[in-house]
């Protein structure tokens, strides 16, 4: 009995040290293979490294008299002032004017962004011929793809005194030439229609394909229930595209203080600063432009600040109610 | 649908069809006259451009425009600057987009660390150090007034990198877990399973990066010293603000005379010349973006 215990027992031993050394060998491999993961993170582990985290160091500029000869170095050898540059910005002059600009601009564009793709959306889908809605998707999508200097360059000619859209608009109701980009009133209204131009077409293709992943048996039974066309967007269609168009909103809000700094930037001039003039511009004006090199950084960090909180709010909104995770 | 053909359409929707058809076709219409107009302009005499004559057609057609750009050395100069860095920013943007989204689209069990890493990309589409601070790192590190300055700052994208993992996640675990029976490493499994079947996303990127960087004129604008080494849209921007103490390659003298007599014909001619491969790329990615952005932002 003794003899055939300890055989047992030998036995058991020489099974559990097989069974660790492939444990080990597998623990080494899978090892090996999470080395070479980790090897392959690492170039944009130091990329970002460099350019993203090294110059968040740079927010301490915000808070000192910055010597810019130092460079780098100068983040943290110049000297602190504490809160004195966000007072000197709140009080400089046409702040608050650009302040209320940027968040009544980006308000609108948000408002007109958030409405025409869904309306567009819902018509493109009402066209049955295929290739003659692809058609008209590569067209609206164009302007997404142009830069913002050369939409500007379009825009300085379309618009101008001697343009397309005053000869037709001349043509058509006698109207007397109209300085669109030189009239403050006007200059808002130019960017956020410009900005949808842009966009607008862009935006449709999330909610196109929303509108195509939603169940046809739903249509079927709406129209079983004597739905017509009207009844069946509003029932069905619409109600399908809802997580996307809550989403779409939720995480705009982000974007408050942003206007736009590339369109606004080629497109503006000093008659509409008034209306036209945003922080983004104001900043890059008296930042850049006038060496002002804190009061920019400021600026900055002011915007990331306000932008940062909104963003967090609007994912934690996102996640609530859209039950979106962004990865 | 089937049913469409069992019951006939009513009339009120077929002529809500009739006026849709009608009217999306204008608002498409409504979006090209713009680029029409300014394309037809750069076609049309220089006094039919002054009078302002000119609507869908070219007044007078000609090509002086496009021969007086193509004699332009410095509208050359700036385009290469721009194909290079097209080509050479877009293979480092897609192919360090890939590396690091695959390690990212494992669960965490598989590769440790994955969480921090993740985080460590997230934060910084969150959080940036703004304009002076990155202009001085660049600046730091040697880069100002080459054409790295415009491609290394940005090489990896969080925003990039987000879509692309979440596509890769969902693709089937079976055939990467095949690979791996048959003794093939992570690096195999990347380029040689994962890659080929993520075209989608991969054309997608691309477009985006090769869009961004044709696009891009501010980079230019901030890290560029000297206007020899503008890319083309900074010498368009430039061109176009008429900021007389950073006109490129044209000598003042001449650039006066040469706006008084055709400035509007010249200038559009360029636009349209900076807007042509943009044109001649895009519509043949539509099926992969429409595709690669919807299966890269909503989960299933």
């Amino acid at each position: 009995m003794d003899d055939n215990n300890e055989l047992v027992i030998e036995e058991s031993l020489g099974i559990l040290q097989k069974v660790r050394k492939v444990r080990k060998e597998h623990k080494k491999y899978s090892r090996n293979q999470n080395g070479v993961l980790h090897l392959m993170m690492l170039p944009a582990v130091i990329i970002l490294f460099i350019y993203s985290y090294v110059p968040m160091f740079g927010i301490l500029m915000a808070f000192e008299k910055f010597d810019m000869t130092k460079g780098v170095i100068g983040f943290f050898t110049s000297k602190w002032v504490g809160f004195d540059n966000f007072i000197r910005i709140f009080n400089m002059q046409g702040f608050q004017q650009a302040l209320f600009n940027t968040i009544n601009i980006a308000w609108w564009k948000m408002v007109a962004m958030f409405i025409v793709p869904i309306i567009v959306s819902l018509l493109l889908n009402e066209i049955k011929n295929e290739g003659y809605k692809k058609g008209i998707q590569t067209i609206v999508y164009l302007p997404h793809f142009l830069s913002w200097v050369i939409l500007g360059g379009i825009l300085k000619d379309v618009l101008g005194l001697d343009g397309i859209a005053n000869t037709t608009l001349h043509a058509l109701f006698g109207l007397k030439p109209i300085f669109f980009l030189g009239d403050p009133k006007l200059f808002v209204n130019v960017l956020i229609s410009s900005q949808v131009w842009q966009e607008f077409g862009w935006s449709t293709i999330i909610f196109l394909a929303a509108i195509t992943s939603i169940d046809p048996a739903l249509y079927e039974a709406a129209i079983v229930d004597g739905a017509g066309r009207l009844r069946q967007t509003w029932h069905v269609t619409l109600p399908g595209m809802r997580p996307i168009i809550v989403l779409c909103l939720v995480l705009s809000i982000g974007g408050i203080l942003n206007a736009g700094f590339d369109q606004v930037f080629n497109l503006y001039s000093v008659p509409v600063y008034k209306t036209g003039d945003i922080i983004d511009t104001l900043v890059y004006r008296v930042g850049i432009g006038g060496g002002q090199y804190e009061i920019a950084t400021a600026v900055g960090l002011f915007k990331s600040v306000v932008s940062l909180a909104l963003i967090s709010i609007s994912y934690w909104l996102a996640y609530r109610f859209a039950d979106y995770q962004i990865f | 649908m089937k049913i469409k053909n069992r019951i006939p359409e009513s009339r009120p929707y077929r002529t809500f069809q009739l006026i849709n058809y009608i009217f999306m076709t204008m608002v498409a219409f409504l979006c090209l006259v713009p680029m029409i107009n300014v394309l037809s302009t750069s076609l049309s005499s220089s006094s039919a451009a002054a009078a302002g004559e000119i609507k869908l057609l070219p007044v007078g057609f000609n090509l002086y425009a496009y021969k007086f750009v193509a004699s332009n050395t410095a509208f050359w100069h700036s385009m290469w600057i721009s194909i290079e860095r097209v080509i050479i920013g877009s293979i480092i943007n897609v192919v360090l987009c890939i590396m690091t989204a695959y390690p990212l689209s494992k669960s965490s069990k598989e590769f440790k660390g994955r969480t921090i890493y993740t985080w460590y990309i997230f934060v910084t589409m969150l959080f940036g150090g703004g304009l002076i601070p990155g202009y001085l790192i660049v600046s730091w590190t040697h880069l100002l007034n080459t054409i790295w300055a415009l491609i290394i700052p940005g090489a990896v994208s969080a925003w990039n990198v987000i879509l692309m993992l979440n596509f890769f996640r969902q693709l089937p675990k079976e055939l990467q877990e095949a690979a791996c029976i048959d003794g093939a490493g992570q690096w195999t499994i990347l380029w040689k399973v994962v890659v080929p079947i993520s075209k989608p996303v991969i054309a997608t990127i691309a477009l985006f990066c090769m869009v961004g960087h044709w696009n891009d004129w501010f980079g230019g604008y901030l890290f560029m010293n000297s206007p020899k080494n503008y890319p083309l849209q900074t010498y368009l921007f430039s061109l176009l603000s008429m900021d007389p103490t950073k006109m490129p390659g044209i000598p003042q003298n001449v650039m006066n005379e040469i706006s008084k007599v055709n400035g509007k014909t010249l200038r559009s001619a360029q636009i349209f010349l900076a807007a042509f491969p943009i044109l001649c790329v895009y519509p043949f990615l539509q099926k992969y973006f429409t595709k690669g952005i919807v299966l890269g932002s909503v989960k299933g």
